[in-house]
């Protein structure tokens, strides 16, 4: 939340340099007093877990790229020597591909919660439509990284996926083939597109980093929202980042380390499939290509639907559709736990997105094609007709007179009370 | 429509039971595949880890048996010797490396020339290229074994059926010609003959030399070969583990202490 700044330099140092690059003030007012609301739960600590996930994918993917060899007859070999030969290249490996899986966990649920609590009404829309632009980067970012593996999978994920290119080809004949082509960097899935998967998947990363400080910038404008959805009215209502959220950021990270170890040392290959340990062959396609899980829902979607053109925009409408949700909820209260209408739609809407996963993996036919388009139609409907319609007319439920009241009931709004206590202010409180 | 297919699935279905060979039919339409059953291994997580004579048995059947027509192109004589694995010694690495002959070179002259092979050396392979062993196996390329047990749904439970799994077809079956009936295998046709039969294997350590113990040594020694440093990585894990749980306790005390400050300051204020 904007506020005003109050860093005061104590050191020679930190004057000389607050008059020409004021980073420390920087630090010590958006991360040290930055004022939060005092009510967040369990559920905003994803954002201090992707940070730290992104920096430790970051960080394996350095070192596995002075290990792994971008060539299409030399990659898979090179994945296994990382696995066998170089010090530590397991835990590297698992670490890196265990930790793809665990990013979408959080971000789903990172995701989920802004769609809850309506993180993404006014003033945060900005905020809302940066973070669907870092969610679709690293939907690009992990399906480039799946593909480095090069093996069976890998190859034929990539073949089908850039093959959706094609499709263009139903609106301006040659126009779809050409673009496959281009993208392949040749006539076929090959060498030229490992390469160019390599050197994109290298770029991404950094540019979720810089989109990240972007999200991070548009977060510190207006300030967190909080389960409540009700603007913080006084200074009572917040309490300084630091030590309350770091400490509570800091150990929901190690709960979430405790499952990312559990998956990563006893079935690192639970996630992933089997048959991406057969090295990638353009003349035998595996029966069920299947992407990986996080992708399910979107496959779904695409499968869906009988055409293939109106497929492929049904799977990227189903991330487009989020960039707009800001304008689509015409809600006047924020937090979904007020809702007494939408929050039946809302869950209906999560049981459709993991059975939507669940379909993805399943052949298309019978029953569970009729249920993927039934599925289908809902994830589409929750946001263009159910946003819209339900809040116009729902009627919510009272909110509480404050954040500060819906903490400690309604005897917290008698007197107005000193500041909250912060870290250079310790010993006054005890 | 859908209800259609419906209607044709749950009359394939009851078909299905009447006619035993369509059971099979269905079964492989739907793309599980055959159920595998689970079988106990030493090396299940979380603590799990591999037997070593059983592994050393494990080799001694892909040497013997595997390795006439299926390569391991990703293993080296000298992970025979790793702790965690089979963990001969060096001398007996030394010895095993040295029954075969290896093509090195080129010379001084330039010409490839033959020597005895080093614990550096990669485990042989039987065929040239793929279509030398197509050519030798009736049409059927034999999979390289190194990530067998990574490469199939099930691990080493499937290869422990499969090798198991030979059967005379059942009537009705239409098996192809050269084709063998395995219980285990997508599609029940396997191109494979029954590599195992009792005895075909000395052993000396006093295990009974019986297809059941072939089959099951010889798929802890590829999921070893697959997964050489499992035992590492449950031993890290359990490290990591109680690191994390003792961390994570931590945490929490230090979390509930700084959100203490808070919860003081609201009593005694509205006290």
């Amino acid at each position: 939340m904007a506020h005003p700044s109050t860093y005061q330099p104590t050191s020679g140092f930190g004057k000389w340099i607050d008059t020409r690059l004021p980073f420390p003030r920087v630090v010590h007012d958006q991360f040290m007093v930055f004022p939060t609301p005092r009510n967040l739960n369990y559920w905003w600590t994803f954002g201090g877990i992707l940070t730290f996930m992104l920096v430790l994918q970051m960080m394996t993917g350095i070192v596995l790229a002075m290990h792994y060899v971008p060539s299409a007859d030399g990659a898979f070999d090179s994945v296994e020597k990382i696995m066998r030969d170089v010090n530590w290249g397991w835990l590297l490996r698992y670490a890196h591909a265990v930790g793809a899986s665990m990013f979408f966990v959080a971000v789903f649920i990172h995701t989920f919660r802004g769609l809850y609590y309506g993180s993404y009404k006014a003033p945060r829309e900005v905020l809302w439509i940066l973070g669907v632009l870092i969610l679709l980067l690293m939907i690009a970012t992990a399906f480039m990284g799946y593909s480095l593996v090069w093996g069976q999978m890998s190859f034929w994920a990539v073949t089908v996926i850039t093959n959706l290119f094609s499709s263009l080809d139903s609106l301006i004949p040659g126009l779809g083939t050409t673009l496959v082509e281009w993208i392949w960097g040749g006539f076929a899935v090959g060498g030229p597109t490992l390469n160019r998967l390599y050197s994109l998947h290298y770029l991404l990363p950094f540019v979720i980093a810089g989109v990240v400080m972007l999200h991070i910038w548009a977060l510190h404008v207006p300030g967190n929202n909080n389960p409540t959805g009700v603007d913080v009215k006084t200074e009572r209502d917040t309490i300084p980042f630091h030590p309350y959220y770091s400490i509570k950021d800091g150990f929901a990270i190690v709960l979430f380390l405790i499952v990312f170890a559990a998956l990563l040392f006893y079935v690192p290959n639970y996630l992933s499939h089997p048959d991406n340990y057969i090295p990638a062959n353009p003349l035998q396609t595996p029966p069920h290509i299947v992407p990986e899980w996080y992708f399910l829902p979107f496959y779904a979607i695409l499968r869906a639907i009988p055409s293939k053109l109106f497929g492929v925009i049904g799977m990227l409408g189903a991330i487009a559709v989020l960039f707009i949700v800001p304008w689509l909820d015409t809600s006047r209260i924020r937090s979904t736990s007020y809702r007494p209408i939408y929050k039946w739609f809302f869950w209906l809407f999560v049981i459709t997105c993991i059975a939507l996963g669940y379909l993805g993996a399943q052949a298309p036919d019978g029953w569970y094609l009729f249920f993927g388009r039934a599925f289908t139609i809902y994830y589409f409907a929750f946001f263009l007709l159910i946003m819209p319609i339900v809040g116009l007319i729902e009627r919510p439920k009272k909110l509480p007179g404050s954040i500060t009241q819906s903490v400690l009931g309604s005897q917290a709004s008698k007197p107005p009370s000193p500041p909250p206590p912060g870290p250079d202010d310790r010993e006054g409180l005890a | 429509m859908a209800m259609h297919r419906f209607l044709m699935a749950a009359g394939l279905l009851a078909s299905a039971f009447a006619v035993p060979g369509m059971a099979v039919a269905e079964e492989a339409a739907n793309g599980h595949g055959p159920v595998i059953e689970a079988q106990e291994w030493s090396f299940a997580p979380p603590f799990g880890g591999f037997k070593q004579g059983q592994l050393q048995r494990g080799y001694r059947v892909y040497k013997d048996i595997c390795a006439s027509c299926h390569s391991m192109r990703f293993l080296s004589f000298r992970n025979l010797a790793e702790v965690g694995g089979p963990h001969f010694s060096p001398a007996a690495v030394e010895m095993l490396a040295s029954q075969v002959q290896v093509t090195d070179g080129p010379d001084a002259k330039g010409e490839m020339f033959q020597r005895p092979g080093r614990p550096s050396d990669r485990f042989p392979s039987r065929f040239a290229n793929d279509e030398a062993a197509r050519a030798a196996n009736n049409g059927a390329l034999p999979p390289d074994l190194s990530l067998m047990a990574k490469a199939r749904a099930g691990g080493a439970d499937y290869l422990y059926a499969l090798l198991t799994g030979y059967q005379q077809a059942p009537a009705g079956f239409d098996l192809t010609q050269g084709m063998q009936y395995n219980t285990a295998f997508a599609g029940h046709q396997i191109a494979m003959p029954n590599p195992l039969v009792d005895g075909i294997v000395p052993y000396t350590d006093g295990t009974e030399p019986t297809v059941d113990n072939y089959a099951k040594d010889v798929s802890a020694f590829l999921m070893w070969s697959a997964e050489p440093t499992l035992e590492e990585r449950h031993k890290v894990g359990a490290r990591v583990m109680i690191f994390l749980f003792v961390f994570a306790f931590i945490m929490f005390l230090a979390k509930r202490a700084v959100w203490e400050r808070l919860h003081r300051r609201d009593h005694s204020h509205t006290a």
